[in-house]
């Protein structure tokens, strides 16, 4: 296949590159539409004018505080909701008859758009962290407890039959049979909720506000007009995104090593 | 016939018990904000009247689906681009990745600003939040594409519209629809927030007026009527999601089951 002429890449075709001439390309028509007058430069200023905003927020305390301020927040209701799926999913998926028991409660609970609850946290809970907290939790853990009760169906039936020969108890089954066959499943599961995660914690601070955050200082950026400033921050929450996205894939690596389908992989 | 017995009691039995409990735990609660489920059932039919539904729910749920629509179409045509194009998926796709990782929701100041708080703005909300997933899933999907497939289609000088439609979707709906299952849920959180940060009227705005009109019984209500919008829309989607994909699922269980 890679001597087929069709395939050979030619000289400054490489994806690294092309893909770096995409963002500088983005960047510059940003720039040169609202210079021409095509944008209206008062509601989208030029790449210039958004990052010279963006040094100026590197310079702010205030600004530090509330990448700390949403990191933290996303982290505290993400290991909630993955402490949370990953027992209930292990517990319900082991149990077959409490898995048919709840089945029809998930499938019920589990599409409930998580802002829908907004409301109800709001009021609910004085504390404005708690509120935020609610929808992280209620949105991230589904996406773990669905692919945990996968996973743990998911055991090689010869496995456990080998494991029941060998007369295993309980708890070695679970340790040695059903965790490593969830636990890709499971990670999975985290790498979704952890960008799920983040999105609520961003839009809790955005709507509810009164904790440190990057939500909250677009809302005041907003209110302030501050339009440079509102993309700045919009460039910070995708960079902090991006860096959660990569974090959990390197984690995901890390974890699952020693599993064929990571094994497999070329190192990169 | 016992046996449908058993499996209609697995299936109502925890929400029964679910609600029998709420019930009864909140029978005499005196606390402002968590009322009786019994108050905020009676609530319910004079809260959500016909009137009501035609001056907030249908608008609301116009906006979705027109929203949604448009996410769906513009994505999958965006992603049949972008996927079929070897250079073009290369020169965009740290770009995409970049763009997908912005929350959705930190858009809708700006959209609001931009584009003031009209209907095309809660729509452009939706647009926004649904166009990733669909996008990339899209690209995903015609990447992976059957090489022999794509050969045999060009032995047989099958192009254009035929090969589009007979062979290119085909191949990538599996994708497409995982892509157009997360849009969904998508769409609705971001029809919620549009209406929160600027509405006259919605589904999600007269829910927020019920809360900060501490009218909480009503607000209470209005969580259920967001909550099964979703559960409803979700199984829409289920039951158009196994036409579409008989097919697929068809196949799938051939190659199971042949092992």
């Amino acid at each position: 296949m890679t001597t087929s002429p069709l395939t050979l890449r030619r000289a400054g075709d490489s994806p690294a590159l092309l893909g770096l001439l995409g963002i500088v390309g983005f960047a510059a028509l940003l720039e040169i539409l609202p210079r021409v007058g095509v944008l209206k430069a008062e509601y989208f200023p030029p790449t210039s004018k958004i990052i010279a905003a963006l040094f100026d927020e590197f310079g702010r305390g205030g600004f530090w505080q509330a990448v700390v301020g949403t990191v933290t927040t996303w982290l505290i209701g993400l290991a909630i909701a993955v402490v949370a799926g990953i027992v209930l999913g292990i517990v319900i998926g082991s149990v077959p008859a409490l898995r048919l028991a709840t089945a029809s409660t998930i499938e019920f609970l589990r599409p409930i758009p998580s802002v829908a609850l907004l409301p109800l946290a709001i009021v609910l809970f004085s504390a404005p962290i708690r509120s935020i907290l609610l929808l992280v939790v209620y949105a991230s853990f589904w996406q773990v407890l669905i692919q945990v009760l996968h996973g743990v169906t998911d055991v090689d039936p010869v496995a456990r039959e080998t494991a029941a020969s060998y007369r295993l108890n309980r708890w070695r089954q679970a340790r040695y049979l059903v965790w490593p066959t969830t636990l890709p499943y499971a990670m999975t599961g985290i790498r979704l909720a952890a960008s799920v995660a983040l999105v609520l914690t961003i839009t809790g601070e955005l709507l509810i506000g009164g904790t440190k955050g990057i939500g909250e200082e677009i809302a005041v950026a907003q209110s302030s007009i501050a339009v440079p400033s509102m993309y700045a921050l919009i460039v910070v929450s995708g960079l902090i995104g991006l860096i959660a996205n990569l974090a959990t894939r390197r984690a995901e690596r890390l974890v699952l090593a020693w599993h064929p389908s990571v094994r497999r992989e070329l190192p990169l | 016939m016992s046996r449908v017995l058993s499996r209609t009691g697995l299936l109502v039995g925890l929400p029964v018990v679910l609600l029998v409990t709420w019930w009864f735990a909140s029978a005499g609660s005196k606390s402002f904000y968590q009322p009786p489920l019994e108050t905020i059932i009676k609530v319910f039919p004079d809260t959500w009247t016909g009137a009501r539904f035609k001056s907030d729910v249908f608008p609301s749920l116009i906006r979705l689906f027109i929203g949604y629509g448009l996410a769906v179409l513009i994505g999958i045509t965006l992603g049949v681009l972008i996927g079929a194009n070897r250079r073009l998926r290369s020169l965009l796709e740290p770009l995409l990745e970049f763009l997908r990782a912005i929350p959705p929701p930190v858009l809708v100041p700006i959209l609001i600003l931009v584009a003031g708080i009209g209907n095309p703005t809660k729509v452009l909300v939706i647009v926004v939040g649904g166009l990733w997933p669909v996008l990339l899933n899209t690209v995903e999907g015609v990447r992976g594409v059957d090489e022999v497939l794509s050969d045999t289609c060009r032995s047989y000088r099958i192009g254009g519209w035929l090969r589009l439609r007979t062979f290119v979707l085909r191949a990538a709906s599996p994708q497409i629809v995982v892509g157009a299952r997360q849009a969904l849920s998508i769409s609705i959180i971001m029809m919620v927030i549009g209406e929160l940060l600027g509405a006259t009227n919605g589904l999600g705005y007269t829910v927020v007026e019920f809360q900060r009109g501490f009218q909480i019984p009503e607000m209470w209500s209005g969580v259920f009527v967001l909550g099964l919008l979703g559960v409803l829309l979700s199984l829409a989607f289920t039951l158009v999601e196994r036409r579409v994909l008989n097919w697929y699922h068809g196949a799938r269980a051939a190659e199971r089951s042949g092992h």
